[in-house]
């Protein structure tokens, strides 16, 4: 299919087999609804990804040099260089599947800033019910529309979103630790 | 949605549903997809009863609480509850080289271990464009395959002992036992091996694991025969499953159902057959398919792929025996580990050793998701890698997480009793839902 039909259109991209469609985020229900009538029957994950820290020394422990050397030419040697920078806090991305002979497969995303909401896609498929509430739960992407965005997998009355990148591991608050 | 008008119709291959639905119209609920809710009128009865089923409930396969509203024997309404055995294992292995978060997805799903532990290394080795030699292909089939065996076993086992047939669990237990001495000859460990490496497989294949496994290969034919006669024209067990839990096509699909429990609504859509990976565009192996979308297809779904699956060992085992001798994982020095004997000879060697397990090695930037056919269906890997030596992000879909979804869709009509039998029926693997 053209992917430049589906409503919010800003980019393609092609990368290791995989088809990623850029939508802007305020179309993402009316490029779901698009892709849905198109065939794409199937939403397999919904996922957000927090790029806090994108290319940053510290966050995840490194520096990248991913284009500094070529891990199958064992000789190469790497150079720092910062990956590419991202154009918000947030990504969503959403794996469709068309199942027809070949499948097709593609990554719907949409960029988000720290408590910008997004509208949610369970009107198009039941399934983002829960794929939604983990995303909320554990990332806190806000889904405007969804019938009950309650946490999921952690407790009711947890605090923070655990899976940002300003949570940090071990962060569970440990009890008369200090004097009390 | 256009449905093929018979069985076996062919022809329509961009439409993978086979069969009439078995029932009209959706019955997922209207407010909230996975919470059926108690109608008004009946509410204001008050013969309404609330009752809590776990999550320490012994036939809830794990740590699942169901809120359960029931009108005598009735369901009437039902909200699942999960994240009991949330572990943060996505967190955690955002904090881990690529090469030690091997060990963490067969924790995730501790029932179709082999296949979880794929679908990382799939998709790691997908973003470093690395090729994996034909004995690893063939290796990583046979194994994933015995797993699937194992996984379907685990589910038989535990669902017709909870629906009173004690018996089952013990054959199936018997033969589950010969498939982790298989695993324990293999890797050393029964279960969670990390016998799959990025580039290849940990070890050559042990000496005696050929006779060992074909001799399981012969065996298994025979027991699947017997589960057949014990269950399959059992009074009890046939009323309890047939017509229970019904779930259509469009439903299922709508709802993301995967693996044997979509088969069973009547989808013809299987990932090894459709978009193949490792071997299995090179086997032959047929995908059972069924119409009904109860508990007693989504079994015998499950007891044709076991037979499948036998097949489907047997032919890797006849191909693996022509690859003796060669290597069993990519020649890569800066992604796999250098063999044993070369660390008292090579100062190379070492070297790479000492980087790639100190250090970790580096992964170009980029996202992937890679997706395989595991025992419960879709299991997707997620990864963003910045670049650096250890993933910025990783997520599962987990196929368990999916068909927990559909539970209240299911309880239609369902009595206490039938309950068991669907969320048994569902085959959802705690640890894979609340990962």
């Amino acid at each position: 299919m053209s992917w430049e039909r589906i409503p919010g259109f800003v980019s393609v991209k092609e990368a290791l087999g995989e088809t990623t469609v850029t939508i802007e985020t305020a179309w993402i229900l009316d490029a779901c609804e698009h892709a849905r009538g198109e065939g794409f029957s199937f939403l397999a994950d919904i996922v957000a990804t927090d790029y806090l820290g994108w290319g940053d020394r510290g966050v995840s422990g490194y520096i990248g040099t991913a284009g500094g050397r070529d891990l199958n030419h064992p000789m190469t040697q790497g150079y720092q260089k910062l990956p590419e920078s991202k154009p918000k806090r947030f990504s969503l991305s959403y794996h469709l599947l068309a199942m027809r002979q070949p499948p097709v497969r593609v990554r719907l995303q949409c960029w988000l800033d720290e408590d910008e909401p997004v509208q949610s896609v369970v009107s198009v498929w039941p399934t983002a019910d829960w794929h939604e509430r983990e995303q909320f739960d554990l990332m806190g992407i806000r889904f405007e529309g969804h019938p009950n965005l309650a946490r999921l997998l952690m407790p009711d009355d947890w605090d923070g979103h655990p899976l940002r990148k300003d949570y940090p591991l071990g962060g569970e608050p440990v009890r008369f630790s200090e004097a009390e | 949605m256009t449905i093929a008008p018979e069985r076996g119709s062919r022809s329509m291959r961009d439409w993978p549903v086979v069969f009439p639905p078995p029932y009209q119209g959706s019955r997922i609920p209207k407010r909230v997809p996975t919470i059926l809710d108690v109608p008004a009128e009946l509410l204001a009865t008050g013969d309404v009863m609330q009752i809590n089923f776990g999550p320490n409930h012994p036939s809830t396969h794990g740590v699942l609480r169901l809120i359960v509203d029931l009108d005598g024997e009735q369901v009437v309404g039902l909200n699942a509850v999960i994240g009991y055995l949330h572990t943060g294992f996505e967190k955690t292995m955002e904090h881990k080289t690529w090469w030690k978060c091997v060990t963490y997805p067969e924790r995730i799903d501790y029932v179709g271990y082999q296949n979880a532990e794929l679908v990382f290394v799939l998709a790691v080795e997908k973003l470093l464009e690395l090729e994996t030699p034909e004995k690893a292909i063939w290796m990583r089939t046979l194994l994933c395959e015995l797993n699937r065996i194992h996984s379907h076993l685990v589910f038989l086992g535990t669902s017709a002992l909870e629906l009173g047939a004690i018996s089952m669990f013990w054959y199936c237990f018997r033969e589950r036992e010969t498939i982790l001495d298989l695993y324990e000859m293999v890797a050393g460990a029964r279960m969670h091996t990390r016998y799959f490496q990025i580039g290849g497989l940990a070890e050559d294949i042990p000496a005696g694991f050929f006779p060992e496994c074909r001799k399981f290969v012969e065996w298994m034919p025979r027991a699947l025969d017997d589960y057949l006669a014990l269950l399959d024209r059992n009074a009890i067990w046939l009323e309890r499953t047939k017509g229970v839990g019904v779930l259509s096509a469009e439903d299922a699909i709508a709802l993301g159902q995967s693996g044997p429990n979509l088969r069973a609504s009547g989808v013809d859509w299987d990932l090894r057959r459709d978009q193949p990976y490792l071997a299995y565009d090179q086997v032959d192996f047929r995908v059972p398919c069924y119409r009904n979308g109860d508990v007693y297809d989504r079994y015998r779904v499950r007891m044709d792929e076991m037979a499948e699956s036998v097949r489907i060992v047997d032919q890797c085992l006849r191909r693996l025996e022509r690859l003796e001798g060669t290597p069993w994982i990519a020649d890569d020095r800066k992604v796999v580990l250098p063999p044993r004997e070369e660390l008292h000879t090579s100062m190379e060697s070492l070297i790479h050793h000492f980087k790639i397990v100190t250090e970790g090695f580096r992964v170009p930037e980029g996202e992937v998701y890679a997706a395989i056919e595991s025992p419960r269906g879709e299991s997707g890997c997620y990864l963003v890698s910045d670049g650096g030596p250890k993933p910025w992000r990783v997520h599962f879909r987990a196929p368990s997480f999916v068909a927990l979804e559909a539970t209240a869709t299911c309880m239609h009509d369902a009595l206490v009793a039938d309950l068991i039998a669907i969320v048994g029926s569902l085959d959802a693997v705690m640890g894979d839902t609340d990962r």
